[in-house]
């Protein structure tokens, strides 16, 4: 089977382990749901994968390109949408595309017309040429998305991408979200909204304590505690408990 | 007992404004890092300590033949006193923007049930304190010595500064709401922090320069009390001689100068801060507007992901007046300077030789400051690490970025000076590259992330980095101006000056992360 991320024994230690032997993996195509309480590790973990931060232990392998020994071929493929959109208040939706592209290396037709396409879809199309800087926290985050998928990568990693977002704006980037795992593409996605990971995710990975406490589709989830119908809400509480691992994250 | 302001009473909110003007202070101090207040504290003490002893040095020769009822001396006073007033002026212009345009804990106050006019009144007075602590700390040696080796009827010079503190937040506030009504909140904040910058370093650089064309000295004090300026001023019964008269000792004097500037002061409070609200409201809609840039058709352009970075870079700063013309301002500071050793040394065929110098501080200075904007001050750079570029390759299109624009700005004197004399251009080329390089690659060393409209306090975030970014720029500029006047032996050492500052700095260069 082809892996779009294989994470094997992963560590990263700040004051306190964050991160504790990690291993998970997410299929090429799939759309998987990273869930856990606040400082769990699932931030630190996604920023691995990403390349922001080095572990100190274990290896990060996309699509079969080791994230140390070959960055630049893991990061060519990769895409990273944090929860706080970080664009250019000085720069048009159209100028930070374009500049996106161009940090990838995408001829400039075909970034155009993927530029064109995704600001249409996100319906930002009418501010194509307004600069960032008066923008609301959806439209913020929709051109970090339109930035993620210009250059057509092939995982693309999300940390809370609907954080903040008003229904209309998540809507919007669910439906891109899905349209691209239909395509081919890989999500992997950490959410406090447990009903988007439930309705969206094909596999949900929970971590507590930087460790993944348990694996599976939604019914494997239910199946493997004889949970019965129980929902993805009632099952997380059930394995992290009401407990809250706060700070640790913050790292 | 520990006395609790009513709530919702003046004293409860000036308790609050100064809590936090404290705070930030601290943090501003300390970089906000924990654990500095001590250091920062025993910092402040020995810089007052030194300015004592050189306020010291300076009047020590005077004590005992003070005469304040000449016109000689309630000149220097009055010099003095419009000095600090510009200083002020501008420091209050720059806080009263601040207060409009910062969002910070508008939502709750306006929505809270008390009175916003108490508020803001409140906001203003806090203003005119801010203004008057920093020349009171500067003049304040000044004061102390001579209270200590003159008279203690020089303290009134301390309430003379507040009052003038008092004055000059009240006209910067109706200067800002006049530009308000009639530019518009969009304009005013350019607008009204240039006129802040002109105002704190045009005055300076205009007196030191009258002083240079009438004195040969960069000495203000001394051209305050030059002949010229006596028979110029009026009689010693004018009303233009009570503030100085105030600061020197004369109670009445001192109480008319309070009287009509808190008077201004409180009359400023009466007719805004009922409006204030309106203002700030007015300037938070700023934020929300959306600057459109012109809608013909955008083509992509085909870049490498090296010239897509120095692109970006070079079309952040050119749409960021505010940081440019922060930038340039370094500049004017060193006309005064340029000008002297233009008057003292220069000829007129060897001005290029002593002007070098100043290109190249300049050229040092602004390489500094750009160098954060591209390295330190990178809004998104998440979306840079990720990118599938190597670490070196970022870092590179950056510096080229810097070295770019500084290229760009020195070309048109660098071919003026091909003209004129081709070895003294090469000269000046290679002292404004090894300078700007110099500052880049300090500001390299001492990278830490920061939003770009943290340009103003990029210098409290590294002692080091700032005093190693200066003193390369004067070796640098030592070197080159020694070269181009013919002193090849001398200038080794300053090079070699320079390159110790260098390794000094990248000694303490901080641990960066993966």
């Amino acid at each position: 089977m082809d892996y779009a991320l294989q994470v094997t024994g992963l560590a990263k230690r700040f004051d306190r382990p964050a991160v504790n032997e990690l291993s998970f993996k997410v299929r090429a195509g799939e759309f998987y749901a990273l869930l856990g309480p606040n400082g769990a590790g699932k931030t630190t973990s996604l920023r691995m994968v990403a390349g922001l931060l080095k572990q100190d232990q274990g290896s990060i392998s996309v699509f079969g390109h080791d994230t140390i020994a070959d960055p630049i071929a893991v990061k060519q493929m990769v895409a990273w949408v944090p929860d706080e959109p970080m664009i250019y208040d000085r720069l048009t939706p159209l100028e930070y595309l374009e500049f996106v592209a161009g940090l990838w290396g995408i001829p400039a037709a075909k970034a155009q017309r993927n530029a064109n396409e995704l600001l249409d879809w996100l319906r930002l199309a009418p501010h194509a040429y307004e600069r960032c800087e008066g923008f609301s926290k959806g439209m913020r985050q929709k051109v970090a998305l339109a930035g993620a998928l210009v250059h057509d990568p092939k995982l693309i990693i999300l940390d809370e991408p609907l954080t903040g977002l008003d229904a209309g704006s998540a809507r919007l980037v669910k439906d891109v979200l899905l349209s691209r795992v239909e395509q081919g593409c890989s999500v992997i996605m950490t959410t406090h909204i447990l009903e988007v990971a439930e309705r969206m995710a094909e596999r949900i990975g929970v971590i507590a304590g930087g460790k993944l406490i348990a694996e599976g589709t939604l019914e494997e989830l239910r199946a493997d505690g004889g949970r019965g119908d129980q929902s993805l809400e009632e099952i997380f509480l059930e394995l992290v408990g009401d407990g809250d691992m706060n700070n640790a994250e913050a790292a | 007992m520990y006395y609790s302001p009513a709530v919702g009473s003046l004293g409860w909110f000036a308790r609050h404004e100064f809590n936090l003007s404290w705070r930030d202070f601290v943090r501003m101090m300390s970089a906000g890092k924990p654990g500095r207040e001590k250091a920062v504290m025993i910092f402040i003490a020995l810089a007052v300590l030194v300015i004592h002893g050189i306020a010291y040095m300076f009047l020590s020769g005077e004590m005992g033949s003070i005469d304040v009822g000449t016109k000689p001396m309630l000149l220097t006073i009055s010099g003095c006193i419009v000095l600090t007033f510009s200083l002020m002026m501008s420091q209050a212009m720059e806080l009263v923007t601040r207060t409009f345009y910062s969002r910070s804990d508008l939502d709750l106050v306006l929505s809270s049930p008390v009175s916003e006019k108490r508020v803001f009144a409140v906001r203003i007075g806090a203003i005119a304190v801010a203004t008057s602590m920093l020349p009171m700390l500067l003049f304040g040696s000044v004061i102390n010595t001579l209270v200590l080796f003159d008279s203690p009827n020089w303290l009134f010079g301390y309430l003379v500064i507040f009052g003038f503190g008092a004055l000059a937040t009240a006209l910067s506030l109706a200067i800002a709401v006049l530009m308000f009504k009639t530019l518009g909140a969009q304009k005013t904040r350019l607008a009204t922090q240039i006129i802040a910058a002109i105002v704190g370093a045009g005055f300076i650089i205009g007196i030191q320069i009258a002083a240079i064309v009438s004195l040969d000295s960069m000495s203000r004090f001394s051209f305050f009390s030059s002949e010229l300026m006596v028979s110029l001023s009026p009689g010693l019964e004018s009303m233009l001689w009570v503030p100085a008269r105030g600061a020197s000792g004369d109670l009445v004097a001192l109480l008319q100068t309070l009287v009509v500037c808190f008077a201004i002061l409180a009359s400023a409070i009466v007719l805004f801060a009922p409006r204030f609200g309106e203002y700030v409201i007015a300037a938070a809609g700023v934020s929300q507007t959306r600057k459109t840039n012109r809608q013909e058709a955008f083509e992509f352009q085909q870049r490498t992901n090296r010239s897509a970075l120095i692109f970006k870079e070079w079309k952040l700063l050119l749409r960021d007046h505010w940081l440019i013309s922060q930038s340039l301002m370094q500049i004017l500071y060193l006309i005064p300077p340029a000008f002297m050793l233009w008057r003292g040394f220069g000829s007129a065929d060897s001005i290029e030789a002593v002007a070098l110098p100043i290109l190249v501080m300049a050229a040092g200075q602004l390489a500094g400051g750009l160098a954060w904007l591209a390295i330190s001050g990178e809004d998104a750079p998440q979306l840079v690490r990720t990118a599938p570029i190597a670490d070196g390759m970022i870092i590179r299109a950056k510096i080229e970025a810097v070295l770019g624009a500084i290229g760009i700005l020195v070309l048109p004197i660098l071919v003026m000076l091909a003209f004129m004399d081709l070895a003294i251009m090469l000269i000046a080329a290679a002292g404004i590259a090894a300078a700007s390089i110099s500052a880049t690659m300090i500001q390299l060393w001492f990278r830490s992330q920061a939003n770009r409209a943290s340009f103003r306090r990029r210098q409290t975030s590294s002692k080091v980095a700032t005093f190693s970014e200066a003193f390369s720029s004067i070796m640098w500029a030592g070197a080159t101006g020694l070269i181009a006047s013919g002193y090849w032996v001398v200038s080794p050492v300053l090079i070699v000056c320079a390159f110790l500052v260098l390794w000094i700095a990248r000694s303490f260069r901080p641990q960066q992360d993966f």
